[in-house]
């Protein structure tokens, strides 16, 4: 398992060189779409500036914060609550010191109501942690902030518990989308 | 009213009552008043056409069907013997309580087509109204029965009939989407798009060959323009960050989109080939859901400016942006009538999200539904019907209420979770 966490990065960097095709067995839909481009350079800067494959490692590592990617939000609202600064902050860091890595930032709303205000509630949310990352230092080109609105509920029962998990927003890392 | 001078006077009087808008001048002096729309419904017999059997009861049903659903006509049977349009035997449905009848036939023609013909009759003046021939294959009995039942209620309402109109919605069933188009009674349905990813938006272009759409397939919203005869399709909209809302121009040559490549959710404008991004208005808030007023002068659309998500218009042209809902903390999804002077949204009252109409010119607002859960209203091209989505039984459902709310209806129940209605224009 650690293989696989640790081969895609490094895959898709040898993807943007246009050496080699993108392994078929990575999750195939999100490398064609979006990484060779978001990756972006040419061989010799890829190798002069890598991304650090123990950097990435730690990501995945249970044990760090930078392993926690959720920020929870209020109802109706889009202000990142004090509890979720610490893990705004390792990620600042990660993304001052990683400078090739990207980030896409997912954000999520409850069900209730329309569907497109909710898109645009969880796009607010988004854009509020990708603030909360630019101000501590990380570049507005690695990060996007993108809204899946109400469509991908991590909980799909209709309670209070379950909508509280669904405002959010998520922070994804090159080669995890 | 083009057909007002042969209508008789029972009749003429029925019809000012079920069109209750009183829109037209010669029903407008007659206008009663309305205890509901079941008690104003117009008796009307469809009797079983003559020919073949088969295609006309199949025939026939659907426009009983489509009659009977519109909320505006009351069925009443025409007895057991098929009627052809020829026949002039009034006594006997007169009798029967019916104030007008169709009457037709089908007959086989070469190469497995048949020719319908129809005629309308008034039961109690014993005049024949009118009458159609129509040439068609076994493949379009449906399509013919919508025409007759268009024919019919345009005869005998005075307005025009949506039955051969189409609907655009999307169907969810076990982690797949689906974008479907169906008759507006929701038969015929067919799939233009299936996708593992959300679809959402679907909306029509004004002269119905398209429809524009978000897709999450790029795992993150994108706005498409797919052509409905050749199945092809183009992005129309994908920048940095999301991209929905799209909403045709009346003359259909651009789409109001929402994007968050500057930040947050703001209103643009692209053309629809996906070429021209502009600005169409600038705020610090949420701004999206935009709709083009009929005329293409305004764009009404969902903001949070004012601390509370709201409607608001500006000029298409840009300007200052002016508020239109007041009441309540949540009014969304703005969609203008066809004639341009009510609006439909969704309000939430007491944590209930239900359409709601508001007459544009006396700011009066009235709930039209009992539900909980409305989203997505859309209104038919003559105004009189909206189709929404809603919740049953913890399903999503499409269903529709008439503009003044008396007329309600429930779309025949598919399988999965249906949403995102979108009523397509008139068919030329």
């Amino acid at each position: 398992m650690r293989r696989t966490l640790i081969a895609a990065p490094l895959i898709l960097l040898l993807a943007a060189c246009g050496s080699q095709p993108p392994a078929p067995e990575q999750n195939p839909s999100g490398v064609e779409n979006r990484e060779p481009k978001a990756i972006g350079g040419d061989a010799e800067s890829v190798n002069r500036d890598a991304i650090d494959p123990y950097a990435l490692e730690a990501l995945k590592d249970p044990k760090s914060i930078l392993a926690k990617r959720s920020i929870y939000f209020d109802y109706d609202q889009y202000v990142i609550k004090p509890e979720f600064q610490p893990l705004i902050d390792a990620h600042a860091k990660f993304l001052v010191k990683n400078s090739k890595i990207k980030m896409l930032i997912q954000g999520n709303a409850d069900e209730r109501g329309s569907r497109e205000y909710n898109l645009a509630l969880g796009q607010k949310r988004a854009e509020a942690v990708k603030r909360a990352l630019g101000m501590l230092g990380a570049r507005e080109e690695q990060i996007e902030s993108v809204s899946l609105g109400e469509e991908k509920p991590r909980c799909t029962d209709h309670s209070d518990e379950c909508w509280a998990q669904n405002r959010r927003g998520d922070v994804l890392y090159t080669g995890e989308f | 009213m083009r057909l007002g001078y042969n209508f008789p006077m029972k009749l003429h009087s029925l019809f000012a009552a079920a069109m209750l808008a009183a829109t037209i001048p010669v029903q407008a002096q007659l206008s009663i008043e309305i205890t509901g729309a079941g008690a104003n419904r117009i008796p009307i017999a469809v009797a079983d056409f003559a020919g073949e059997r088969v295609v006309a009861q199949a025939l026939v049903s659907i426009v009983r069907a489509d009659l009977e659903r519109s909320g505006m006509f009351r069925l009443v049977d025409a007895g057991p013997v098929p009627i052809d349009e020829n026949s002039t035997a009034y006594a006997d449905l007169k009798s029967r309580g019916a104030d007008a009848l169709v009457a037709g036939s089908v007959t086989g023609a070469a190469d497995g087509h048949y020719e319908t013909r129809f005629r309308l009759h008034d039961v109690q003046k014993q005049v024949a109204l009118g009458g159609q021939g129509y040439g068609h294959s076994g493949g379009q009995i449906r399509v013919t029965a919508h025409r007759i039942s268009d024919f019919v209620y345009e005869k005998l309402t005075g307005e025009r009939g949506i039955f051969s109109t189409r609907i655009a919605y999307v169907v969810k069933s076990s982690g797949r989407f689906e974008l479907q188009i169906a008759d507006a009674d929701g038969g015929n349905g067919q799939t233009a798009l299936a996708s593992r990813e959300p679809i959402i938006s679907p909306t029509w272009s004004p002269d119905g060959s398209k429809l524009a759409y978000v897709s999450f397939e790029a795992k993150k919203p994108v706005i498409y323009v797919h052509d409905l005869v050749s199945g092809r399709r183009h992005v129309a909209a994908n920048f940095k960050g999301s991209n929905s809302a799209p909403a045709w121009s009346p003359d259909g040559r651009k789409l109001a989109v929402v994007l968050t490549k500057d930040g947050i959710s703001q209103l643009y404008a692209v053309n629809a080939d996906g070429s021209g991004v502009t600005r169409l208005a600038s705020s610090a808030a949420i701004d999206t859901e935009p709709q083009f007023s009929p005329d293409g002068q305004t764009i009404y659309f969902t903001s949070d400016r004012g601390g509370s998500p709201q409607i608001y218009r500006i000029a298409s042209t840009g300007g200052d942006a002016q508020r239109i809902t007041f009441e309540g903390s949540y009014n969304v999804t703005p969609r203008p009538s066809p004639d341009g002077k009510s609006l439909a949204y969704v309000s939430r009252n007491n944590g209930h999200f239900q359409v709601t109409v508001m007459d544009l010119a006396t700011k009066q607002s009235l709930v039209l539904t009992d539900s909980q859960k409305d989203e997505s209203p859309s209104y038919a091209p003559n105004g009189r019907m909206i189709i929404y989505a809603t919740e049953m039984g913890g399903r999503g459902v499409l269903a529709a209420v008439s503009a003044d709310g008396r007329i309600k209806q429930k779309l025949s129940v598919l399988a999965g979770d249906v949403r995102e209605p979108s009523w397509g224009p008139y068919v030329k």
